[in-house]
């Protein structure tokens, strides 16, 4: 779609402003219903429009991504725009500087629509979390979005963006794109800087594209990965064009499958699935059995390692330099004025009222699972389990080249169907949650669409996880699959 | 099994108020997690190192010099109670 629009631009069939306008009415008639956005910034956008429009007035040569609009997760800062994180105590919050995959977007000269809901700081995985209101699906919209980065899935699945930003720490650029029929990428652990994005689990989160299609997913990818001096943990890598490897055969491809996946499978997902399988194996890839022992602590391990990492980084919140500060009388449990509140009370209030449920539970998993007498069982222990399903991974690797698996067990869930029972969420994350943890780049691309109900169908999406660093070998299996599709 | 008052100090400690009808709750469901990640201890982790390192860069370092943020307006205008040029807060002795 970015290369169709490309085009478009430099033989002037439109101009960058009027592609803006059009997604910005796009969003002014469809928002209301689908709620993707907390912020549209339609300054910025045409302002951006603009610039683009006058090189290509001036002739200059513009690149691939200059006046393509897209969306960017509110846990993102773009400088000058509120930056929520879908969270009260961030509600008026403006971020005073770009995050460095947004300074690199915007070098590239993309043009910044607004900024999308979300799962409060990124927990949760149904857009349900989000401290304003609910996302729908634009396929239904009585069903979910997906989480975290639901926000940014709607917009791109809504035609109110042409890519957009998402995080993802446990499948929430995946899950997301699963649900709402996109293509979804969670790039290896290092590969993208996270420098400006907030902190969820920071040796879990990555950034990734969400799109429709795996070219778009590779031409984003492109602009944003590169090593970060802001980002220690980033990996010394950069300037590489991912769309260069999206030609190219699966045949002699080794394709990894867990037997226990499959297995456990509703019908309809089992036979989507198969018929992926089917593709690749037809088209001269090798189907081989992988076995990951430990995987199956994934979920434990995550939901250890998460909230730990996510109760240490939500702990600057705390109404002292930015950020919600409770310290009226009205919204306070404590019967004390104002002047005579101490600090403690004032941590103890703004942070009850400013976080939702959801994050507050986290925290004290975390809190507990960190604190003196708990760590060695709980952290220390969940730490060790990750080397060994990291351990499980690299064995499987050295048999295969990757590894297939539904990216989520069902499609798109109804609203409230599962925020009964914190567990039940947590379950949906199954599939996802391995690549985190590991490391390794990980991407969902549209399956067959399976029925839910009364003859309705709805988009669910395949998973394929890779070696360390070796995105293009995702994006290459994935974009054949894609374009046999679309014939 | 946390109780209810476990969950109060836990969420103190971070600096997290509770209030009374709602801690029964938190322990409820933090109960009910905590049991769940009890299937950690079943792993046998004799001998294996915790992961610390993913990308397995080691001591990324820069020149200790300093930069001019330039924007720092933008920066004190968030700060909840301002005076001057200064974030005022509680005070902390």
């Amino acid at each position: 779609m970015i290369k169709e629009l490309h085009l478009k631009l430099i033989s002037k069939e439109i101009s960058a402003v009027q592609l803006a306008e059009e997604y910005l009415a796009e969003i002014e008639k469809k928002d209301r219903d689908i709620s993707a956005y907390l912020t549209v910034s339609r300054e910025l956008a045409l302002k951006q429009a603009e610039a683009v429009d006058e090189k290509i007035g001036k002739r200059e040569k513009i690149g691939i991504l200059e006046g393509i609009p897209g969306a960017i997760k509110d846990n993102i800062c773009v400088r000058g725009l509120r930056c929520t994180a879908a969270s009260k105590i961030l509600d008026n919050y403006i971020a005073p500087y770009d995050a460095t995959v947004v300074k690199r977007l915007k070098g590239e000269g993309a043009v910044i629509l607004g900024k999308t809901n979300l799962d409060e700081f990124a927990c949760g995985s149904s857009t349900e979390n989000s401290g304003y209101f609910p996302t729908k699906n634009p396929r239904d919209l009585e069903r979910v979005p997906g989480g975290s980065s639901g926000g940014s899935a709607a917009a791109v699945a809504g035609n109110e963006a042409v890519f957009a930003l998402g995080t993802d720490t446990g499948g929430s650029i995946r899950q997301p794109a699963s649900f709402c029929g996109l293509v979804g990428f969670k790039p290896t652990y290092g590969r993208v800087s996270r420098f400006g994005a907030m902190a969820m689990g920071s040796s879990l989160d990555q950034i990734g594209p969400i799109t429709k299609t795996v070219e778009d997913t590779a031409i984003v990818l492109s602009a944003i990965h590169g090593e970060d001096l802001s980002d220690a943990t980033s990996a010394e890598s950069g300037g590489k064009d991912f769309s260069a490897f999206l030609e190219g055969e699966v045949r002699g491809l080794r394709i990894g499958v867990v037997e226990e996946y499959l297995d456990g499978l509703k019908p309809e997902v089992r036979k989507s699935m198969d018929k992926v399988l089917k593709w690749y194996e037809e088209a001269g890839a090798e189907i081989k059995k992988v076995k990951l022992p430990y995987v199956k602590y994934s979920l434990p391990t995550y939901y250890i390692l998460m909230p730990s990492e996510l109760s240490s980084n939500l702990a600057r919140f705390d109404g002292i330099r930015y950020g919600g500060c409770v310290n009226d009388r009205e919204n306070s449990e404590v019967e004390v004025s104002p002047e005579e509140r101490n600090l403690l009370e004032t941590y103890l209030d703004s942070r009850r009222i400013g976080f939702g449920k959801e994050i507050k539970r986290r925290i004290m998993l975390g809190t507990y699972a960190l604190s003196s007498g708990y760590y060695d069982a709980y952290y220390a222990k969940a730490q060790k389990v990750r080397t060994l399903i990291r351990k499980d991974f690299e064995k499987a690797f050295s048999e295969v080249d990757v590894i297939f698996s539904p990216t989520t067990p069902s499609p798109a869930f109804k609203f409230g169907e599962k925020t009964s029972d914190p567990l039940e969420m947590y379950l949906e994350d199954i599939f996802t949650v391995p690549a985190n943890i590991a490391g390794i780049p990980a991407i969902s691309v549209p399956a067959p669409e399976v029925e839910v109900a009364n003859g309705k169908r709805m988009p669910i999406g395949f998973q394929l996880m890779g070696k360390w660093f070796d995105e293009e070998t995702l994006l290459r299996a994935a974009r054949a699959y894609e374009i046999s599709v679309q014939k | 099994m946390i109780s209810s008052e476990e969950v109060k100090h836990i969420a103190e400690l971070a600096r997290i108020g509770t209030k009374e009808d709602e801690r029964a709750t938190y322990s409820k469901e933090v109960s009910a997690i905590l049991d769940w990640m009890k299937e950690l201890q079943e792993v046998d982790t004799e001998g294996v190192e915790t992961a610390n390192h993913i990308t397995g860069r080691k001591n990324v370092s820069r020149e200790d010099k300093g930069g001019v943020f330039g924007d720092e307006e933008k920066l004190r205008n968030l700060f909840p109670e301002r005076k001057d040029s200064y974030d005022k807060v509680k005070s902390v002795l």
